[in-house]
């Protein structure tokens, strides 16, 4: 059972309301949230402190711009922010958050963190080329699968369809959103931590305690996991080999907007993008006296490869790279599958715990040993 | 002609210990396949997967992580930071169906000349059933 806010105005209401009751009562100094740009469905993540700014605050809008955990740790790169922030991210930019503090990257001090049981967001392509305002079908599509386990959002994008980590790890509050048929009249919030009830004091509301694994999580959570089987099955990717990697990889355009926009690559002096990727004449020579010909550039599946070394075992399935490739290749599924497979040697989820050190910065004395010969 | 294929390797090997330990079995005249190229690192802890990858990418029918026992690292660490490296990239290659048998880790001493020998054979005879790395012959990497 844990201890629930429960107010009584639909969910984007509520959540606003608390938000604003924060601001005014100067409780928080500022509010970290999804904010309407314009009429017609553009939102960007935006820094708040003036409480008459939070009508246009949008906390669930189905459409991730940016992975907030790397912009969180922009925020906090060289030290965190002095007054208390609320921040409401959803689950997998958490992760991302604590991952990038993990590694020095950010500070999770004087931050109070709203989360959601997750629906998912809709692709990049989707929410720019299709009409999602908050009065669309789209919009209103996206709730009606938020609400019901059976449409399981049947739009969002194949990552979240595929994402078993909806519920958020280390959330001070969570919204409960994922199969609560009430949420046009009721906001529940969940209480996790010491430090969100005492922020939840004396709100307007009631309080109540709830079971929040309930019977209809339990539903998503299974046919979420039935999706990922799928989705793995169908992609294939054991099978890839060099000519399935090179054919899936092909038409990369080598824009490195993957890495660019993965919270996980925070590097800002990526080997990739550095002089040590460009190959000397020399070595064009010496390759293609060997083969015959080359690509040019080369290095593409190498790039990739590369990627995958240096950042699958954080990767949090944010599902951005996919997002945000112009030549639509299913990076977020490789990179979920190898990430997991990868994760998986060391029994490590990433951005669950920010105590549990990030396993390439640890190690035990005797382990692996099926990899030594 | 396959009876003729000679793998090209090419080898991490620590400066403290495995490097020392090829010279070791070299000045020894320690009979060896000329299969490897080394290339001196100052510990396996400094093999970033992405050099292995490049290696092996660039068409290396075998690639040799090679550096001191666990416990003595002249880093003390190294070699266990290198261990979880090279895990990870093994994993990578296997989850991605790549030849991930093409990649050994082996600790070899300074001392030992004749661990060096059996490993260098070893890995070039599992390479020679493999037959040359496919990789080499693709145009569009
Ligand atoms: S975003 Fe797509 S095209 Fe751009 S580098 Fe990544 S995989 Fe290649
Ligand atoms: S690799 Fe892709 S899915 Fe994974 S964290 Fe980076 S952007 Fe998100
Ligand atoms: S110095 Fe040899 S493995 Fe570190």
């Amino acid at each position: 059972m844990s201890k629930v806010l429960k107010i009584d105005k639909n969910v984007h209401e509520g959540v606003r309301e608390l938000l604003r009751s924060f601001l005014e009562n100067k409780k928080v100094k500022g509010v970290f949230a999804l904010k309407k740009i314009n009429e017609n469905g553009a939102v960007a993540y935006s820094l708040i402190t003036n409480p008459n700014m939070v009508e246009a605050i949008l906390p669930f809008f189905p459409f991730m711009p940016a992975n907030a955990g790397k912009l969180l740790s922009h925020l906090t790169l060289t030290g965190s922010l002095k007054g208390p922030i609320a921040a409401v991210v959803r689950p997998c930019e958490l992760r991302a958050f604590v991952e990038l503090v993990k590694r020095e990257q950010g500070s999770l001090e004087n931050f109070l963190f709203i989360s959601s049981s997750c629906g998912g967001v809709y692709s990049l392509e989707k929410s720019v080329n299709g009409d999602l305002s908050t009065d669309s079908e789209l919009w209103s599509k996206y709730w009606d699968g938020v609400k019901n386990p059976e449409n399981q959002m049947a739009d969002v994008r194949p990552t979240c369809k595929a994402c078993e980590h909806f519920l958020p790890y280390s959330a001070d509050m969570t919204v409960l959103l994922l199969g609560n048929k009430a949420i046009d009249t009721e906001c529940k919030i969940s209480l996790n931590t010491d430090k969100g009830e005492k922020f939840a004091d004396g709100a307007k509301g009631e309080f109540i305690e709830e079971e929040i694994e309930n019977e209809a999580l339990k539903l998503f959570r299974n046919k979420r996991i039935e999706e990922k089987k799928r989705l793995f099955a169908e992609s294939q990717i054991e099978k890839f080999g060099m000519d399935g990697l090179i054919k899936t990889f092909g038409r990369c355009i080598g824009c490195h907007g993957c890495s660019n926009i993965c919270p996980i690559c925070y590097c800002n002096l990526c080997t990739f993008d550095s002089r040590d990727y460009e190959w000397e004449p020399s070595t064009y020579e010496t390759e293609i006296e060997k083969r015959g010909g080359i690509r040019v550039p080369p290095n593409t599946v190498f790039y990739h490869i590369g990627r995958l070394t240096h950042v699958g075992i954080s990767c949090v399935g944010c599902g951005l790279c996919s997002d945000v490739c112009p030549a639509d290749i299913p990076l977020s599924t490789i990179f979920l599958k190898v990430g997991e497979s990868v994760q998986k040697v060391f029994d490590y989820l990433p951005g669950k715990d920010v105590e549990e050190a990030i396993p390439l910065t640890t190690f035990e004395t005797e382990e692996l040993t099926e990899v030594e010969d | 002609m396959k009876g003729e294929f000679t793998p090209k390797i090419v080898g991490f090997l620590c400066n403290w210990c495995s490097y020392a330990g090829a010279d070791l079995a070299g000045t020894s005249k320690l009979k060896m396949p000329p299969s490897v190229s080394s290339i001196r690192v100052m510990c396996s802890g400094r093999v970033d997967p992405v050099l292995v990858a490049t290696a092996f990418l660039r068409g290396a029918d075998g690639v040799l992580v090679a550096g001191c026992h666990p416990g003595d690292c002249h880093y003390e660490k190294g070699n266990y930071y290198a261990r979880r490296r090279f895990a990870i990239l093994k994993k990578v290659m296997e989850t991605l169906g790549l030849e991930s048998e093409r990649l050994r880790l082996s600790w070899v001493s300074a001392s030992e000349g004749p661990r060096f020998q059996e490993v260098i054979t070893e890995f070039t005879e599992k390479i020679k059933k493999l037959g040359p790395n496919p990789v080499k012959e693709k145009t569009s990497l």
